[in-house]
Parts: structure tokens; C-alpha cells; sequence
């Protein structure tokens, strides 16, 4: 029997082929990487550089576990596909059957054609070969230059700085991460980045890099002309499906990532794809075509297995929600907050009076129904801001029963007693009494608190 | 000195290796250490400079060790920084790893079968032995005096390190305080009080002695003081120990009051990420402290059945001593703390302690105690794995989005504190929704399930 081929062990390759294996034990199933022999957590490479952790212990499963469970890995990177006779090239020329093949090949870090952006010292950070390139040019770097104000700059940027590397972050727009965070967040963050003793420039861009005596990176010119020496350059400025390999493929169908319809399925009857590469012909109201966050990433392989060996499923992931975490400051979100408030919305935002805590709920102007919701520094129950937002709880309600929302750890100080003086004070034709006789506490307790009596 | 405790707002990065401080710090430290060994020789005492080596040996050592660790942690912002862990020697098991853990498996050894060797550092505590209790310092004493200066020094440390979290400040002061009060002041208070001796955070079974019929009937001879202690840890280990347990989790224990985790969490917080997650281990695991947990009962029932009834008359005593040699010294001493560098903090807790065996059956079967995931926001880093002392494989369960009940947690709260998603928290709540399911992949959230939005 031919096995599901799965192309890339990153999130999506990986949850496919554990749902998969969940749903039907017998069905062969390969997956292949040519970047690691086993999955390890992307989002943890920062930690590796920072010595906060091992690559071994960001192996989200022990070693025994794909044998154990019939997955087999395959070490090696794949040329192209022959869909004609259902066969995958690899660089060695071999060529292995399939009988469903799925496309989980990630992303690839932007390059706008900078000059110099091919240069040795010069590079992004994706992939565990980045990580080792980086790891090599940081033992003599002495300064770094990144370019791209978005989370995977701030994470270099932080990882150099542990090694006292000093870093000078040049950030196209006039707010850090514009183009999703609203100004207050961004200036805050702003603010934190340079704490940090990190050389943050906003709205300056870079030029070019240049070639020292040795062939690699010695120095940067940005747009303003000046020069900046380094023998870092940090390419961050987001990420693109990694799908040039596949450009000899004339069949299928590709825009910026792979086409997929609600089932990931593609213009080929048995090819399939998930996570960062695939791309949605037609994307849910109100999400984007790309969706390249570890969290659809996992849900796109879910749905897949249903697809491939279950029942027929279209896409269905539920409320919005992403996190991250600038240097010390965690940020989550739930449901939609655009930078700046949507057709018809009001944004309510609260910021303590010291430490870097912040929230901000938007909401629909005319019914105050909960539209979605950021908060730094704190951190938020999952479950009740699904609750609020699936059931279109109104902004009263919320503001009442803020408290079980919270999810920090004991002893925090608790701040829903000033958000709501704060409500009160700016909605005062919306007063609302904080509700503190709910206990911070588990979910499906709180449900019923939250839950109007019938 | 406002540089000292302030971190530097500079455009330059400051740099992660050493600075003056730190440097000064380490040097104090490091005469303090060599007066501190140099007595192993010296004979301060015959020379009577005693008082002088002692009152030297503290300043240096308090004044090095806070300096350095306060410095090391408050240059820096607040928050989680683990930098370096796993590539710096002395935490990472490397060649300082090794030497320390020679070091204090060798100080063990002698201290539990050559203590005469110690005579000379044994003796170095007379001055503090002198004002605590009135007279010379035995060796029991000079272990009790190294132990909490390690909790105090450390301690400290500790809390400039997780001065972000209240949680880790609060329970870091508490086990600070409870070595310091109760495991080692009120003893010897006691002591000096011509009372019998008392430590009231360790009972039966951990203090198995606590409950041996020559003590018992040597506290029935005490008096009230004694009959008291008697209840004490007669109630303790009834009353206080299930309830807390139900209510809180082992933590309240092994987090919170008891010296064996104190040290853990504090001299030897940077090996808690040593402790090893495989599913094997967890299998040592388990057949180890509950076997470890059935000889302490068997020893127990023997001894008595012994002391009271005649039976065994060789066989009793003998066994007592065997438990005390292979538990009482080699498992919760040599191994459980001379290791700490090289198998981490809580081997002892983790694979012997026969309390922390009933806390456990306790926290499994009968608790409100649980680490709550928060929905599906874990990205599988790792963190909260690496950073478990005690080898939970805590990823296993928040990556699918379900909560946590083990029986070995300690409740610590570090991975709740390192989680860089905001997605683990220690709870209590109703036993019934312990371990449930978080999040579903498919269906979404657990939310609209339960609103039935989605069959």
C-alpha cells in the first residue's frame, strides 16, 4: 500500500500525522524534512540561542514516539514532484510513491532584493540551519543590524543581546508592528525594546549590505546614508510560503502560497496542504488567505486528517487568537482588533499606572457587542473570551465579570477593579459594578457564573 | 553604588559576562569558601582564633554570595532569564557541575560515617552554637547551620531572580522562614530550654525517627511539652496533611514548608533543569518512591512490634538501621543532594521521599489541586518541561490542551512562570473537572461545546 506522504515536520506535517495515525492505525504514513530528523517547536529556536534550553528539550515528542505510533520519518529534502505517475523526487534521485501527498513545507524568510542580502552574516530566522548560521556568526560579531519590525526581530534582537551583542533595529514604520498592533501597544513596546538596550530606529529602512575583506557582512547603509558596522544582518521582515522548489510544477495551482479550497485540499485531486505555505482561495470572513501562526498551523493538520481518512470537514477554527511575548511583556489576543478601530467599532484602552499592563477591548459602537481584545502584560482565559466573544456578549457584561477572565498566576496584582473606574469613567451612560464574588477560577465553574440563570 | 541596583538604561547592552559586582562578589565568596574548607586543617579552635575564622568566614560568605547574587539578577530587567543555563558549566553539568557535586557528595559522606574528620569545621560553629543553644557545636548542628545559611544566601538569590512574580517571592520567603524558624532555630531553642527536641515542618513519614517508640516514649517522659509534640505530629500527619492536601496540593508541603524543597529551591534552583523528563524515568520513578514508601511503613510496623510486642527482637532494631543507612542517609542525602549538579534538585523528593509518596496518593486521587492550560495557546517551546524539577513532562498535557494532575508535582509554579504564552496556572477547584480537556482541535474550544454551538 502506498503511504500519505507528508512533506514537512513542522506543526502542520506533524498534527496531520498524529491525527491521521488517531483515526486510522493502519494506514502507512511517511513524513519527510530534510531540516531536523525529528519535529522540534519553531517557536523555540530563541531559546536554544539563548541557553534557556537545549534543542533536545524543544523535541515536543521523545524520539521512541514515531515508531511507537507508525510514523515514519524520512531525513532528506525533496527536488520536485512527478503528480503525472504520483511519485516525489528527492535530491538523491530517488523516487517514492504516494498515494495522498501533503504540502507542509512552511514558510521563508522575506528578501526584497536588498543588495548584499545573499552575503554571509546576513539572514533570517526560520529554519534550524538559521539557527546554526547565526549561532556561528555571533561567536565574533559586534554588532548586529536588524531590519523588520515584527515578531521575529524582536526576538533576534533579544537573542543578540544576551550575548552583549548590541543591536540596531531599523523598523520601517512609524509604529512597531503597525500593521497589527494600535498605537499605544506599539509605543509601549517601543519603549520596552529600548530598556532593553536595544538601538531601535523607527521609520528608517535598510539600503544595502556590504562585503567586507573576509566575504561576509561588515557593514549596513541605510536609506538616510548613513553606516552602520556589523557582521549581523537580520533579515525579519516577515515570511513568505516556501514555495520556489516547487515553481516546475505547472499543475498546480499556486499564488503567493499553495491554492487550497475549505477542505486543504488542492487543484489536484489527492494533494493536499497545510500551515504557512497554503494558501485559502477563498479565506474565511474576516481571516487572511496566509495564516502563519503555530496556531492555525495546528489546526490546519487536524482538519486535514478528518479530511484525509475521517469525515469530511471544512475548515472551522473558531475565534481568532494568537500570543507572543516582547522581550518581558506577554501579549494575547482574542478575536479581532485591528490597529486602528473597524467601520462602526469604539476601542476601550486601559493602561496601568506603572509596569506594563494593558488591555483593550473593542467593541461594536451601536449594540457594545465584544469584537476582540488585547491585553499585555496580563494574561487572559482562553475559554472566556471564546464564551464572550462566540455568545456577542455586551461590553457591561464583560466589564462586570472581568475578573473571570483572568488567568495570571496567585498573589498578581489584580487590576479589573481600576479597568472598570476606568470604564465607568469614559461610559459613565454604562456603569457597571465590578462582580468580585466570582472566583478566579476554573472554567467550567465559571461558565455557570457567567451563564444568566434560567 | 546606585548602579548596583539599578539596571543600566544605556544604549549599550550590558554584558552578560561578569562585571565588577559580580566579580567582587564571587572573590568575597570565594575567600569566605577557602577559610570556610581551610578549617577542615587549620584548627581555629586549638589556635583560639575560632570566634575570628567564624565571624570572617560569614561576613565573606553572606556579603560574596548576596552581592554577587542580587547583582547577577538585578542588572537585568525583571522578568525570566534562564540565559546561559544550559551552556554554563556549573549548570549544565559540565566540568564545575561535576566538581561541586564531588565536593558536597564528599561532605556527605564524611558527615554521615566519618563526622570526626569534621572536627575542625564541625568546630568552626561553636561561636554561633555557644549563643544559640550554649554549648559546642556537634556535627548535627554544623549541618543544620551550612544547610540554612545555603536556604538563606540563596534564597535571596532566588528572589532577586523571580522578583517579577509575586507567587515565587512569597512561597521563596516562606520556605526561607520555615528552614530558618522551625527546621533549625526552634530545635535548638528547644535545646537550650532543656526541652525535648522539635522540628515542626518535618513529621512521620519523612522524620521517620519522629515516630519511633524510643522517642515517643522518651517524649512521654517530657512531659506536656512532649505529649504535645506527640500531637503534633499525630495530627499533622492525620489532619493537616490530607486537608491541606485536598484543598491545595503536595505543594503546601513540599513547596512551601519543608527543608528538602527548600534547598531545592534555592542552592539548587540552577539545576532544576537537570531532572530528567523521559517517560523512563517516570517509570523509575514510580516503583522507587512508593517501594521506598512501603518499607518506611514495614520498618515502622516492625520497630514497634518489636519495642512493644517482643517480636523480632534482632530483626527490629537492625532494620530501623538499615532504613536509616540506605533512606535516612545515602537516598535523601548523598544522592538527593550531593547530585544536585548532575541529576538536579529534587531526586530525593522526587524518586525516595516516602511524605512526598502520601502528598502525591493524596494530590492524585484527592485533591482540588491542578495546573490549568490555559485553552490552546501553547506552541510546545519546552520551557515548562525543562524548567519541572521534579521530570514532569508538563508540555505533554498543554500542548493537547489538558490539565495537569500528577501526583509528583511539587506546585512550585516555574512552569507557569517560564511559560512564554501566559498558558499554565496552578489552581484549585472542584476535583470533578481535574484534567479535562482544555481545548479540541476540531470542534474548537471546549466553550462552544459546552454551549452546544458545536456537536
Amino acid at each position: 500500500m502506498h503511504p500519505i506522504i507528508i512533506i514537512g515536520n513542522g506543526i502542520a506535517g506533524v498534527t496531520a500525522a498524529r491525527e491521521i495515525r488517531k483515526l486510522d492505525s493502519e494506514v502507512p504514513i511517511l513524513m519527510i524534512s530534510g531540516e531536523t530528523d525529528h519535529h522540534f517547536s519553531r517557536t523555540a529556536l530563541m531559546y536554544i540561542f539563548m541557553g534557556h534550553m537545549k534543542y533536545e528539550n524543544t523535541k515536543p515528542y521523545e524520539d521512541f514516539f514515531w515508531s511507537k505510533n507508525r510514523i515514519d520519518l524520512l531525513r532528506g529534502w525533496v527536488k520536485t514532484i512527478d503528480h503525472k505517475s504520483n511519485q516525489i523526487v528527492m535530491a538523491n534521485g530517488e523516487k517514492l510513491d504516494y498515494k495522498e501527498l501533503v504540502l507542509a513545507v512552511g514558510s521563508t524568510p522575506n528578501k526584497f532584493g536588498w543588495p548584499g542580502q545573499d552575503l554571509p552574516g546576513a539572514q533570517g530566522l526560520y529554519s534550524k540551519q538559521d539557527l546554526d548560521n547565526l549561532e556561528e556568526s555571533a561567536k565574533t560579531a559586534k554588532r548586529a543590524v536588524i531590519t523588520g519590525g515584527g515578531l521575529i526581530g524582536i526576538e533576534m534582537a533579544e537573542m543578540l543581546l544576551t550575548r552583549g551583542i548590541p543591536v540596531t533595529f531599523l523598523v520601517r514604520e512609524k509604529l512597531f508592528w503597525g500593521s497589527v498592533l494600535p498605537k499605544e501597544e506599539a509605543v509601549m513596546i517601543e519603549k520596552h525594546v529600548r530598556e532593553h538596550h536595544c538601538d531601535l530606529r523607527m521609520g528608517e529602512e535598510l539600503d544595502s549590505i556590504h562585503e567586507g575583506e573576509n566575504g561576509r557582512v561588515a557593514y549596513v547603509t541605510t536609506k538616510k546614508g548613513e553606516r552602520i558596522d556589523c557582521e549581523i544582518v537580520g533579515l525579519t521582515a516577515g515570511v513568505r510560503p516556501n514555495t520556489l522548489w516547487l515553481s516546475g510544477n505547472e499543475e498546480l495551482e499556486m499564488d503567493r502560497g499553495i491554492m487550497i479550497d475549505h477542505y486543504f485540499q488542492t487543484n489536484l485531486p489527492n494533494v493536499w496542504s497545510v500551515g504557512d505555505c497554503a494558501q485559502f482561495t477563498d479565506p474565511l470572513p474576516g481571516r487572511r488567505p496566509l495564516e502563519q501562526v503555530w496556531y492555525t498551523g495546528k489546526m490546519h493538520g487536524a482538519h486535514l486528517a478528518q479530511n484525509l481518512v475521517g469525515e469530511r470537514k471544512a475548515y472551522d477554527p473558531g475565534i481568532w487568537w494568537n500570543s507572543a511575548k516582547f522581550f518581558d511583556i506577554e501579549y494575547q489576543t482574542y478575536g479581532i482588533v485591528m490597529p486602528q478601530p473597524m467601520e462602526g467599532e469604539e476601542t476601550f484602552f486601559w493602561q496601568a499606572a506603572e509596569g506594563y499592563h494593558t488591555i483593550r477591548i473593542n467593541f461594536d459602537a451601536d449594540t457594545l457587542i465584544v469584537k476582540g481584545v488585547n491585553v499585555f502584560g496580563m494574561r487572559h482565559r482562553h475559554q472566556v473570551w471564546e464564551h464572550w466573544l462566540a455568545t456577542k456578549a455586551e461590553m457591561p457584561e464583560v466589564m462586570a465579570n472581568l475578573v473571570a477572565a483572568n488567568f495570571d498566576p496567585e498573589f498578581f496584582k489584580r487590576h479589573e477593579q481600576s479597568i472598570v473606574e476606568s470604564w465607568n469613567r469614559e461610559y459613565p451612560e454604562h456603569q457597571v459594578t465590578l462582580n468580585t464574588t466570582i472566583k478566579k477560577g476554573l472554567f467550567s465553574k465559571l461558565l455557570r457564573s457567567l451563564q444568566p440563570s434560567s | 553604588m546606585s548602579d548596583f541596583i539599578h539596571e543600566s538604561h544605556s544604549i549599550v547592552p550590558p554584558d552578560p559576562k561578569l562585571d565588577k559586582y559580580q566579580r567582587i562578589g564571587l572573590v568575597l565568596l570565594g575567600i569566605g569558601l577557602a577559610t570556610f574548607f581551610s578549617s577542615l586543617f587549620a584548627g581555629y579552635k586549638e589556635s583560639g582564633n575560632n570566634t575570628i575564622a567564624f565571624s570572617t568566614t560569614m561576613i565573606l560568605v553572606f556579603s560574596g554570595g548576596i552581592i554577587y547574587g542580587l547583582r547577577t539578577h538585578l542588572k537585568r530587567q525583571p522578568g525570566i532569564a534562564n540565559n546561559g543555563i544550559m551552556t554554563t558549566s556549573v549548570t549544565s553539568a559540565g566540568a564545575f557541575g561535576w566538581l561541586i557535586g564531588i565536593t558536597m557528595t564528599t561532605l556527605y559522606v564524611l558527615y554521615y560515617w566519618w563526622h570526626e574528620k569534621l572536627a575542625g569545621m564541625t568546630s568552626l560553629f561553636d561561636p554561633l552554637s555557644n549563643a544559640i543553644r550554649g554549648k559546642d557545636a556537634d556535627q548535627w548542628f554544623m549541618y543544620g547551620a551550612l544547610y540554612t545559611i545555603g536556604v538563606i544566601i540563596m534564597g535571596i538569590k532566588a528572589l532577586a531572580k523571580y522578583r517579577h512574580s509575586r507567587y515565587q517571592m512569597i512561597r521563596t520567603s516562606s520556605i526561607i522562614g520555615s528552614q530558618l524558624f522551625l527546621a533549625f532555630l526552634t530545635p535548638y531553642i528547644m535545646e537550650r530550654l532543656n526541652q525535648p527536641y522539635f522540628a515542626p515542618n518535618y513529621f512521620w513519614p519523612l522524620d521517620y525517627k519522629s515516630m519511633m517508640p524510643d522517642k515517643v516514649s522518651h517524649l512521654q517522659e517530657a512531659g506536656n511539652v512532649g505529649n504535645f509534640i506527640i500531637g503534633w505530629v499525630v495530627v499533622m500527619f492525620l489532619v493537616v496533611t490530607p486537608l491541606l492536601t485536598y484543598y491545595f496540593g503536595k505543594r503546601w508541603y513540599c513547596s512551601w514548608v519543608c527543608g528538602c524543597g527548600g534547598l531545592a529551591n534555592t542552592a539548587g534552583d540552577s539545576w532544576r533543569q537537570l531532572s530528567n523528563k523521559n517517560l523512563v524515568a517516570w517509570k523509575y520513578e514510580r516503583v522507587t518512591i512508593y517501594s521506598i514508601l512501603v518499607f518506611a511503613v514495614v520498618m515502622t510496623v516492625i520497630v514497634w512490634l518489636s519495642a512493644s510486642q517482643g517480636l523480632f527482637p534482632s530483626f527490629g532494631p537492625k532494620v530501623q538501621e538499615v532504613y536509616g543507612f540506605l533512606i535516612g542517609s545515602v537516598a535523601a542525602g548523598v544522592i538527593g543532594t550531593g547530585f544536585y549538579p548532575i541529576l538536579g534538585t529534587r531526586i530525593w523528593c522526587r524518586f525516595g521521599c516516602p511524605m512526598a509518596a502520601v502528598l502525591g496518593i493524596i494530590q492524585k486521587f484527592k485533591s482540588r489541586f491542578r495546573i490549568t492550560t490555559n485553552g490552546g495557546q501553547c506552541i510546545s517551546c519546552g520551557n515548562c518541561s525543562t524548567y519541572c524539577e521534579m521530570g514532569i513532562d508538563v508540555k505533554w498535557y498543554a500542548q493537547r490542551g489538558q490539565d495537569i494532575v500528577r501526583a509528583s508535582c511539587v506546585g512550585c509554579g516555574m512552569c507557569s512562570a517560564v511559560c512564554p504564552r501566559g498558558v499554565l496556572q496552578l489552581e484549585n477547584g472542584p476535583t470533578e473537572q481535574r484534567a479535562e480537556y482544555q481545548v479540541d482541535l476540531l470542534s474548537s474550544m471546549k466553550a462552544r461545546k459546552m454551549e452546544g454551538k458545536v456537536k
